[in-house]
């Protein structure tokens, strides 16, 4: 089914997912969570890793880019901030902002320029008090994930059910459908083969059922594997043939992959996209 | 015969280990033996897991097979002591953070090490982690977390157990993608863990009769 179109956007470039349009790239690079380097450099403040991870992730194909600072020992109220405005400079790209504190999220949106992306929002019914307000009040759109009070659900069924429990408690408050951009959740298949299976189906029923954008953080699939990336390759052209309209990704590992999954299914008019793209892979 | 079992648990062939065991079984081999073969053989594992020759699922995979050997050897050894299990431990992610799959690794992992473990979910608040080891009298206390804001959790956490006056009655153990020994200081902890079978040899350690 032919998903709502979600727009976001920065001062001055705005991105449309889904509509049928290509896939887009949310490039997760920006995050320390096991980057021992870009996590000491957030410590000190210095903000040049995280400009060059923005550069890399652009030349990529990436086209939005996610930003999260949080890691032992860095004050996310004073580095967020400090982060995105680093990345404005070198980049006019849409931020998908990625927080812990709600407060971080509030001085975040306060500074971001155009219509920002927030990951995230879940059914838990603390997370969907203290986050949608901030995503209405900013006009946002955020990634909903599908997990609730009682932790991730084992079935694709409930993951649908919760994604709407989402959109409905955002119906409530005034934030329409296309703002919402839903996460099925992918888990490791190195502790559970199945995983994979179940969040393709839910994906599935969602895009079926609500026609909503979709996302994964697709990478966690490989976790405990080896040769994680041909894991990861392999599974993005299901999930994207199953519904997700702009999964996180590293772009410099599996961005070719995604330009060739869209013009097999016929969302690159002359292959345009796909040549550009390994033009650019070959030059730099 | 008992090489011959340990050999197909650490290669992972299920069917000739399952197969072993029931000749073993039919052939009156004790079963206390056997289960000690089967210790021998997830030690194997987990020290190539360790190494990065064995892979997550190989880890997985040997405890299933472990599994399924105790449930045919067991009912043979109810009425021995040797049954008894060897430690008990509580399981739980910490306040805040729902991440599961650290979590149920290390029980798995724990309870095919012999350990008698509850699991008391994710998102657990300190409360809870008081009034499950005042029901459940653990020796080793668990707590799992791959967020930041898990580090508050946890020290949170070990605050209320001291506070009900139950800490030197456990042994706390953390553990999670970003924790670390600075980490365990910092939130009052005995102990991190660097990976599951890191925090299963702890709880080993702490938990051996002498």
């Amino acid at each position: 089914m032919i998903t709502l179109k979600t727009i976001v956007s920065n001062k001055d470039t705005s991105v449309t997912i889904g509509g049928n349009g290509p896939t887009i790239m949310i490039g997760e690079r920006i995050n320390p969570t096991g980057k021992k380097k870009l996590a000491d450099a957030l410590r000190k403040g210095d903000m040049d890793a995280v400009k060059a991870e923005a550069k890399a992730q652009i030349a990529a194909g990436a086209q939005i880019l996610d930003v999260n600072v949080v890691t032992e020992d860095v004050n996310e109220m004073d580095i967020l901030p400090r982060a995105i405005a680093a990345i404005l400079e070198v980049a006019d790209i849409p931020l998908c902002i990625d927080v812990n504190n709600p407060n971080a999220l509030k001085k975040a949106l306060d500074l971001y320029p155009g219509k920002a992306l927030v990951n995230s929002v879940s059914a838990e019914k603390r997370s969907l008090e203290e986050v949608l307000p901030l995503v209405k009040e900013y006009n946002a759109a955020v990634i909903g994930l599908a997990l609730d009070d009682d932790g991730i659900p084992k079935t694709a069924e409930k993951r649908l059910e919760i994604a709407c429990r989402i959109i409905d408690a955002a119906k409530a408050i005034g934030i329409p459908k296309e703002d919402i951009i839903i996460d099925s959740l992918s888990l490791a298949l190195g502790s559970d083969d199945q995983a994979a299976a179940v969040t393709l189906d839910s994906v599935r029923m969602i895009n079926e059922a609500l026609g909503v954008n979709q996302t994964l953080g697709a990478s966690n699939v490989s976790f405990g594997l080896p040769n994680r990336i041909e894991v990861n390759k392999a599974f993005l052209p299901l999930a994207i043939s199953a519904g997700v309209t702009c999964p996180t990704v590293n772009p410099l590992h599996v961005g070719a992959t995604i330009m060739a999954t869209d013009l097999i299914l016929g969302r690159d008019r002359f292959s345009m996209r796909y040549i550009t793209d390994y033009r650019n892979r070959n030059s730099s | 015969m008992f090489d011959k079992l340990i050999d197909a648990v650490t290669n992972m062939k299920e069917n000739e280990a399952l197969s072993l065991t029931q000749e073993l079984l039919d052939n009156n081999a004790d079963p206390v033996q056997l289960l000690d073969a089967c210790t021998r053989a997830m030690e194997i594992v987990g020290k190539k897991f360790e190494s990065g020759v064995y892979f997550l699922p190989e880890l997985m995979m040997a405890g299933e097979i472990l599994k399924q050997i105790s449930g045919k050897v067991k009912p043979m050894i109810q009425d021995q002591a040797e049954g008894e299990k060897v430690g008990r431990v509580i399981m739980g992610t910490v306040l805040g953070d729902i991440h599961d799959i650290g979590k149920d690794i290390v029980i798995f992992l724990l309870e095919v090490n012999g350990f008698e473990v509850y699991d008391i979910g994710i998102d657990v608040p300190p409360e809870k982690f008081v009034a499950e080891i005042k029901a459940f009298k653990p020796q080793v206390v668990g707590m799992s977390g791959l967020l930041t804001l898990a580090f508050d959790s946890m020290k949170d956490t070990v605050t209320a157990i001291s506070d009900a006056g139950l800490r030197e009655d456990v042994k706390i153990i953390i553990g999670g993608g970003q924790m670390s020994d600075k980490i365990s200081a910092y939130a009052g902890a005995d102990a991190c863990a660097k990976d599951a079978m890191d925090g299963i040899n702890i709880i080993k350690e702490w938990t051996r009769k002498v």
